[in-house]
C-alpha cells in the first residue's frame, strides 16, 4: 500500500521566518567572517569609493549644463565653453572607470568570501549529519530537515555574497544622494525628500501584502501537488472505478482555487511597480516646477536641476533594494540559526575511548536481557535474551511494532541497548570500533535505499574497492545482472534521484548484489513487505537463498520462504521473544507463531 | 565551451517550435491578450511622451522663463505618469490573468491525460516526475508566456520607440550613440553567452550537491551499515569544492560584466553629454534636446538588458515545454474505438479466446494463448505460482492492458470495441495493492458511486465486515484515513477496498489476493456475505485459502503464464500434479483452520 507517500519535489523557496536570537547568531556568522577581515574591509571600502563615485556623476553632468547654459547666455566664450567642457567629461570619465572599478572590486571580493564560507558551513553540516546518532534522525522528518537545509545554505549564500554588498551600497546610495542633493539646494531637496516617506510607506504597504498573497499561493500549489500525487498514485483505482469525470472535476477546482490565488498575488505586484513609477515621476515633476521657479528667479542654475532629475530617478532604486534585501537577511538569519542549531545538537554516538578493532568474525552474535526505547515512555525492548551459532539464519518473526527492526538496529550498533549487552562472538559491541564491525557486517534494509550514481557504484558501495567484475559477479548472484543489462547503459545507468528509474523490486536485487559483494561475515536482513511484481518477487527470493547461505543471518522475516527456510525462528511479541524453534515445530505448538502464521502469511509468496 | 554551444543549439532546435505551441494556449484569451497588447502600446507611448514634456519645459519655460509652462509641464507630466501607471496596471493584472489561465490549462490538460493513460503508461512513469512537470515545469513555461513573451514585446516598442525618437531630437548625435548602444547591446549578449552555460553548471552543482545531502540523509541507514561515513564526507566535500570553485570563477565573470554594463549605459550618457554638449555649443541642440536625450538613451539601454536576459531563459521555457508536451503527447494504448458501442448490462459469458500477452513489444509473452469461457454465476479461481500470470489474467478483463494476440468478449462483445466506462463500471475490482484516498472512510467506500447513499454505504460495508471497525472509529464513517488522519491496518483496507467494489453492484467481481491480510474470522463473514452475491455475477478470484479456491466453480491452474490445468477441486486433485503440489505446499495449514 503507497497510495499516499511519494517523492515530493522540493523547491527552494524563501520562507520569511524569524530569528529567535539574532544577535547570538549574527555573532556566530561575523565568526566565519572573521579570518577575512582585511579583505571585507577593502570591500567595504571600495563599496564606499563607488558610492560617492556613482553619488557625484550626475553633479558633473550637471555642472557641464551649467557650462552651455553660461555660453548660451553669453557669459562664457566658445573656447572657454569647449575647455571646461572637455575638462568636466574627462572627470566625468574618470568617476565612471573608477565606479566601475570599485564596484567589480568589492563585488569580487564579496563573491570569494561569501563562497568560502559557505563552502566550510556546508562541510561542516555535513561532517555533523554524517556523524550524528540514528536518534537525531528519527525525531526529524527527512524532507523537513532536507528542504530548510538546502534552502537555508542558499539563503545565506545569496546574502553574503550579494545582498550584504547590495544592503550596504544601497544605503549609502540613498545617503550619498541626500547628502548630495541637500548640498546642492537645501529647499529643492526638501521638496524633492516629500516623495521618500510615500515611497517607503507604500513599498512597506505593498512588501507585506504580497508576502501574504504569495504564502497564499504556495498553500494552493501545495494542494494542486498534493491533489496530483495522490491521483497519480491512485491512478489504477480511478480508472478501475471510472471515476476520471469526477477526478478531472475535483481537479478543476483546486486548480482554479490556484489560479485565483496567484492572479491575486499578481494584481498586488503590478501595482507596485506602477506605483513606485508614479511617485519617481511625481518627484521629477516637483524638481521640475519647483525647480524650473527657482532657476526663473536666479537662485539656482539649470545644471541643478538636471542632476536633481537624474537623483529623484534613482531614489527608488535603493529603497527598493533595501526593503527586498532586508526581508532576505531576516530569513537568512533564521537559517543560519537552524544550521547552528544543528551543528550544536549533541546527539551523536562515538567509539569508546578504547574501543578496539574487531578481528575476523565467527559470526556468533548474543543478546543479553537487553531492554530498549525510542522514546523513553514506551520501551520497545524488554529484556530480549537470544544466541546465534556461526552460520545459523535466524528469522524473527512478529507483527509489525512488535520490536523486530529494533533487534536488527541494536546488532548493527545503529543504537546502543540501555540495559543489558549485546556481544558479537563474545564481546560487547560497545567496547569495539563500529567501522571494524560494520565492515564485517552486511545490512539489507526495508526500504532500499539507492544513490544517485551509477548502477556500478551503487553496488560497489557494498565495498569500495571491488573491481568492476567483482561487482557484474555479485550482480549474477544476486540475480540482478539480466536486468541491469537492458537497462539503457547496463552498468553504468544512472540511477535517478531516489531510484525513480527502477522498479521497487530491481532497487531490491540491487541492495542484495550490494550486499553480496560486501560478503560480510554476519548478514543482516530486514525483509521488505511492500509486494513487487511477481516476476521480481520470484527474482529477490531465489537471490535471497543465495544470499544467506553459508552465513550467520538474521533476518527480520516476512516471506513464508524465508521463514521455512531458517534454523530458528524467533517470535518476538511486544518487545520480548516469546518462542523459539523451527518451522514444524512451532506450526506444531500452536502458539503465537501459529496465528500468526495463519493471519499474516498465507499471502506470502 | 562546449556547454554553450549545445544551449545555443537547443535554442535553435525546434525551440521556437514549441515555444509557439504554447503561444498557441494564448488563443482561448485572444481577447484579454489584446487588451494586454492594447494597454502595454498606451503605457509604452506615455512613457516616451514624457521625457518631451520635460524637454519643453526647460527649453520654453525655464530658458525663455515663461512660469505658465513650467507649471503646466509639470501637471502634464504628473498626468501622463498616472495615466501611464494605470495602463501598465491593466497591462499586469491582464498579463497575470492570461499567464495563470494558461497554466490552469496546461494543468488540466495533464491531470486530464493522466487519469486515461493506460496502465502500461503508469508502469513505466513516476509519480514524482509527472508532478514535476505538472507543477513546476508548468510554471516556468507561465513565466515564459506571462513574463517572457511581453517583456520582449515592450522591449522592442522602448527600443524602437526610443531610438525613432532620439533620431527625431537630433540625428548626428544619434549616429553618434547607435555605436555605443550597439556595443553595449554586444557586450550584453556576450556576457549572457558566456554566463548562461556558467549557471547551468552551477545549478547542477548544486543539484548534485543538493542531492548527496538529502541522501545522506535519507540513506543515512545505509551509510552507517557499510561504514561508509568517511567515504561520504570525501564524496560530498568534492562535490562541495567543485561547485565553490565554479561559483568562484563565475563569480570573476559576473564581478567584472555585471558592472561593465551599467559602465556601458554610463558611458553613453557620458558620450551624450560631451558630444551633444557640442553640439548645443554650436547652436544645434538645446538644453532641453539634450535632457531628453538622455532619458530616451536610458529608456533604449534598459530593455536591451532585459532582451539579453530573456535569451537565457528561453532555452529553459522551451525545455520545460518539451517535457510537457512529452505528457500530452504520449499515447494511450487503450483507446476506444470511434463509435466504440456501449455495452449492455453484462448477462455475464465472458471468454478468452487464444489471449497471449506480453508487456512490450518483442519481451516475453507474460501469458500465452490461454483460453476459458466463464459462465454467469460462476466463481473462477485463479492459482499458481508466483509470477505464473494470475494477476496479469485480471488485468486484461476491465482492459487495463489490452491483449496481444486472440481476444476477450464480454456476451459477444469483443471488449475493444465497446467504450472504456461501460465495460469498467460494470466490474468491481479490488487489486492486489490496495490504494485508498486521503479522505474520509465514506468517501473512499463511494469512489465508485459518488451519488450513493448512507445506507447503500453502510451495506456494502457490512458485506465487506467492515462495518464494525468503522463504526469503533470515534468519527465512524467519517474517519479520514492516510497521513492525515488514521492509519488502518492491512486488512482493514482490505475490508474497505472491499466495500468499495462491493457499493457498485459490479455485474463481474475481481478480487485479486484481496484478503491476505484480512484475519481468519472476518474472511468467512465475507465469504458467507459474498455466497449470496455470488451467485448472479461472474466472480474471479486470486486467493491463497483452500476453502475458496474448492468452492469455486472452475480453478485454473497458470504456470509460467500458460494454463497447466482446469477444473473442480476434485478433478484437479485427480488429475493435476501441480494442483496437488500446490495443494500440499501451499494451502495445507488451511485445513487445520
Amino acid at each position: 500500500m503507497s497510495g499516499f507517500a511519494m517523492g515530493r519535489h522540493h523547491q527552494i523557496k524563501i520562507e520569511p521566518t524569524r530569528a529567535k536570537n539574532p544577535v547570538y547568531t549574527l555573532k556566530r556568522i561575523a565568526g566565519y567572517l572573521k579570518p577575512f577581515g582585511s579583505r571585507l574591509l577593502l570591500a567595504g571600502l571600495l563599496a564606499i569609493a563607488q558610492t560617492l563615485l556613482a553619488v557625484s556623476a550626475p553633479i558633473l553632468i550637471g555642472r557641464a549644463v551649467d557650462i552651455l547654459w553660461a555660453f548660451l547666455n553669453g557669459s562664457l566664450i566658445l573656447s572657454q565653453a569647449g575647455y571646461s567642457l572637455n575638462r568636466t567629461m574627462l572627470l566625468l570619465f574618470i568617476v565612471y572607470a573608477g565606479s566601475w572599478a570599485a564596484s567589480a572590486g568589492s563585488f569580487y571580493i564579496m563573491v570569494i568570501v561569501g563562497q568560502k564560507v559557505l563552502f566550510t558551513l556546508r562541510s561542516q553540516v555535513f561532517g555533523k549529519i554524517e556523524s550524528l546518532s540514528l536518534r537525531f534522525f528519527d525525531k526529524q522528518e527527512t524532507g523537513d530537515m532536507m528542504s530548510r537545509m538546502t534552502n537555508d545554505t542558499e539563503v545565506i549564500n545569496r546574502v553574503l555574497s550579494r545582498g550584504i554588498t547590495r544592503f550596504a551600497s544601497s544605503i549609502l546610495t540613498l545617503a550619498g544622494i541626500l547628502i548630495a542633493m541637500l548640498t546642492l539646494n537645501l529647499s529643492l531637496a526638501l521638496v524633492s525628500f516629500s516623495i521618500l516617506p510615500l515611497m517607503i510607506i507604500s513599498t512597506l504597504f505593498f512588501s507585506k501584502r504580497v508576502r501574504r498573497a504569495y504564502r497564499r499561493t504556495r498553500k494552493t500549489i501545495g494542494q494542486v501537488s498534493a491533489e496530483l500525487e495522490e491521483n497519480i498514485s491512485g491512478v489504477r483505482v480511478a480508472q478501475a472505478f471510472s471515476r476520471q469525470r469526477e477526478n478531472i472535476a475535483g481537479f478543476r477546482e483546486v486548480n482554479k482555487a490556484n489560479r485565483e490565488a496567484n492572479i491575486d498575488a499578481e494584481t498586488i505586484t503590478a501595482a507596485f511597480s506602477p506605483t513606485l513609477d508614479v511617485l519617481s515621476v511625481i518627484g521629477t515633476a516637483l524638481v521640475l516646477g519647483y525647480g524650473g521657479y527657482l532657476a526663473l528667479h536666479g537662485l539656482i542654475t539649470v545644471g541643478i536641476i538636471v542632476a536633481f532629475l537624474q537623483y529623484v530617478r534613482r531614489f527608488f532604486q535603493p529603497v527598493r533594494a533595501i526593503s527586498h534585501i532586508w526581508s532576505n537577511m531576516q530569513s537568512a538569519i533564521a537559517g543560519a540559526e537552524r544550521i547552528f542549531e544543528l551543528l550544536e545538537d549533541p546527539l551523536f554516538l562515538a567509539d569508546a575511548d578504547n574501543a578496539k578493532d574487531l578481528s575476523r568474525l565467527e559470526g556468533k552474535i548474543e543478546f543479553k536481557n537487553v531492554f530498549f526505547s525510542y522514546d523513553r515512555d514506551v520501551p520497545v525492548l524488554k529484556g530480549v535474551s537470544l544466541i546465534t551459532e556461526p552460520g545459523q539464519t535466524i528469522a524473527l518473526v512478529g507483527p509489525t511494532g512488535a520490536g523486530k527492526t529494533t533487534i536488527i538496529n541494536l546488532i548493527a550498533r545503529f543504537y546502543d541497548a540501555e540495559k543489558g549487552s549485546v556481544l558479537i562472538d563474545g564481546r560487547d559491541v560497545r567496547n569495539v570500533t563500529r567501522r571494524s564491525l560494520r565492515s564485517q557486517m552486511g545490512i539489507v534494509l526495508q526500504d532500499t535505499f539507492l544513490f544517485s550514481d551509477t548502477v556500478m557504484e551503487n553496488i560497489r558501495y557494498g565495498r569500495l574497492d571491488a573491481d568492476d567484475e567483482a561487482v557484474k559477479d555479485a550482480a549474477s548472484l544476486a540475480n540482478a545482472h539480466a536486468f541491469i543489462m537492458k537497462l539503457p547503459e547496463a552498468y553504468h545507468t544512472k540511477v535517478m534521484e531516489g531510484g525513480s528509474n527502477l522498479s521497487r523490486g530491481q532497487g531490491q536485487l540491487l541492495s542484495i548484489a550490494r550486499a553480496v559483494l560486501a560478503d560480510p561475515r554476519i548478514l543482516i536482513l530486514d525483509e521488505a513487505t511492500s509486494s513487487v511484481d511477481t516476476q521480481t518477487e520470484k527474482l529477490i527470493q531465489q537471490a535471497l537463498v543465495k544470499l544467506l547461505k553459508g552465513r550467520t543471518s538474521i533476518v527480520a522475516a516476512h516471506r513464508l520462504s524465508t521463514i521455512r527456510r531458517a534454523d530458528v525462528i524467533l517470535v518476538v511479541k511486544e518487545g520480548m521473544i516469546v518462542e523459539r524453534g523451527n518451522h514444524e515445530e512451532l506450526l506444531n505448538k500452536q502458539g503465537t507463531y501459529y496465528s500468526i502464521y495463519k493471519s499474516q502469511f498465507r499471502a506470502a509468496k | 565551451m562546449k556547454r554553450a554551444d549545445t544551449a545555443v543549439k537547443n535554442i535553435k532546435k525546434g525551440s521556437f517550435k514549441i515555444l509557439f505551441r504554447c503561444i498557441k494556449y494564448l488563443l482561448s484569451y485572444k481577447y484579454t491578450a489584446a487588451g494586454v497588447l492594447l494597454s502595454l502600446l498606451l503605457s509604452s507611448a506615455i512613457n516616451l511622451a514624457i521625457p518631451k514634456v520635460m524637454q519643453i519645459v526647460i527649453d520654453r519655460g525655464i530658458t525663455l522663463r515663461v512660469p505658465r509652462i513650467i507649471i503646466l509641464g509639470s501637471g502634464l507630466i504628473i498626468a501622463f505618469s498616472l495615466m501611464g501607471a494605470l495602463f501598465s496596471f491593466i497591462q499586469g493584472y491582464l498579463a497575470t490573468r492570461v499567464s495563470h489561465g494558461v497554466a490552469f490549462d496546461l494543468r488540466n490538460h495533464i491531470y486530464e491525460k493522466v487519469q486515461h493513460l493506460s496502465f502500461s503508461y503508469h508502469d513505466r512513469a513516476q509519480t514524482g516526475q509527472l508532478l514535476t512537470r505538472a507543477t513546476s515545469d508548468v510554471d516556468l513555461v507561465r513565466e515564459f508566456i506571462g513574463r517572457g513573451v511581453i517583456q520582449l514585446l515592450n522591449a522592442l516598442i522602448m527600443m524602437g520607440g526610443s531610438i525613432i525618437l532620439l533620431y527625431n531630437i537630433n540625428w548626428k548625435l544619434t549616429f553618434m550613440v547607435l555605436p555605443v548602444m550597439a556595443l553595449a547591446f554586444l557586450i550584453f549578449f556576450l556576457f549572457a553567452r558566456i554566463i548562461s552555460p556558467f549557471i547551468k553548471i552551477i545549478q547542477e552543482k548544486l543539484g548534485l550537491l543538493n542531492t548527496r545531502l538529502q541522501e545522506s540523509i535519507t540513506g543515512i541507514r545505509v551509510v552507517k551499515a557499510f561504514a561508509r561515513e568517511v567515504f561520504e564526507e570525501e564524496r560530498f566535500a568534492k562535490s562541495n569544492r567543485d561547485l565553490r570553485d565554479i561559483n568562484l570563477r563565475t563569480g570573476k565573470y559576473i564581478a567584472s560584466g555585471m558592472p561593465l554594463i551599467f559602465a556601458m549605459a554610463n558611458i553613453s550618457t557620458l558620450v551624450v553629454v560631451w558630444a551633444g554638449g557640442y553640439q548645443v555649443l554650436a547652436n544645434y541642440l538645446t538644453i532641453g534636446e539634450l535632457v531628453a536625450f538622455m532619458s530616451y538613451l536610458m529608456m533604449s539601454m534598459f530593455p536591451m538588458m532585459i532582451l539579453g536576459m530573456l535569451l537565457m531563459t528561453i532555452a529553459q521555457a522551451a525545455a520545460c515545454a518539451e517535457r510537457i508536451f512529452e505528457v500530452l503527447d504520449a499515447s494511450s494504448e487503450t483507446v476506444e474505438k470511434p463509435g466504440a458501442a456501449r455495452l449492455p448490462p453484462i448477462q455475464g459469458k465472458l471468454i478468452f479466446e487464444n489471449v497471449t500477452f506480453r508487456y512490450f513489444k518483442g519481451t516475453a509473452p507474460v501469458l500465452s494463448r490461454i483460453s476459458f469461457t466463464a459462465l454467469p454465476g460462476q466463481t473462477i479461481a485463479l492459482l499458481g505460482a508466483t509470477g505464473s500470470g494470475k494477476s496479469t489474467v485480471i488485468n486484461l478483463i476491465p482492459r487495463f492492458y489490452d491483449v496481444s494476440e486472440g481476444r476477450i468478449t464480454i456476451d459477444g462483445y469483443d471488449i475493444r470495441d465497446i467504450t472504456l466506462e461501460s465495460l469498467r463500471r460494470q466490474i468491481g475490482i479490488v487489486l492486489q495493492e490496495v490504494i485508498l484516498f486521503g479522505t474520509t472512510i465514506r468517501e473512499n467506500i463511494a469512489y465508485g458511486k459518488p451519488e450513493a447513499t448512507d445506507s447503500e454505504i453502510t451495506a456494502a460495508a457490512r458485506t465487506a465486515a467492515a462495518h464494525p471497525f468503522i463504526e469503533s472509529f470515534p468519527q465512524g464513517y467519517n474517519t479520514v484515513v492516510g497521513e492525515r488522519g488514521v492509519t488502518l491496518s492491512g486488512g482493514q483496507k482490505q475490508r474497505i477496498a472491499i466495500a468499495r467494489a462491493l457499493l457498485v453492484d459490479p455485474r463481474i467481481l475481481i478480487l485479486d489476493d484481496s484478503m491476505s491480510s484480512v484475519d481468519f474470522k472476518a474472511e468467512s463473514k465475507i465469504r458467507q456475505a459474498l455466497e449470496d452475491l455470488r451467485r448472479e455475477r461472474l466472480c474471479f478470484v486470486i486467493a491463497q485459502r483452500i476453502s475458496t479456491v474448492r468452492n469455486a466453480d472452475q480453478i485454473i491452474v497458470l504456470d509460467n503464464g500458460k494454463i497447466a490445468a482446469m477444473g473442480n477441486h476434485e478433478s484437479l486433485m485427480a488429475e493435476s500434479p501441480l494442483y496437488a503440489d500446490i495443494y500440499y505446499s501451499q494451502l495445507k495449514p488451511e485445513t487445520a483452520g
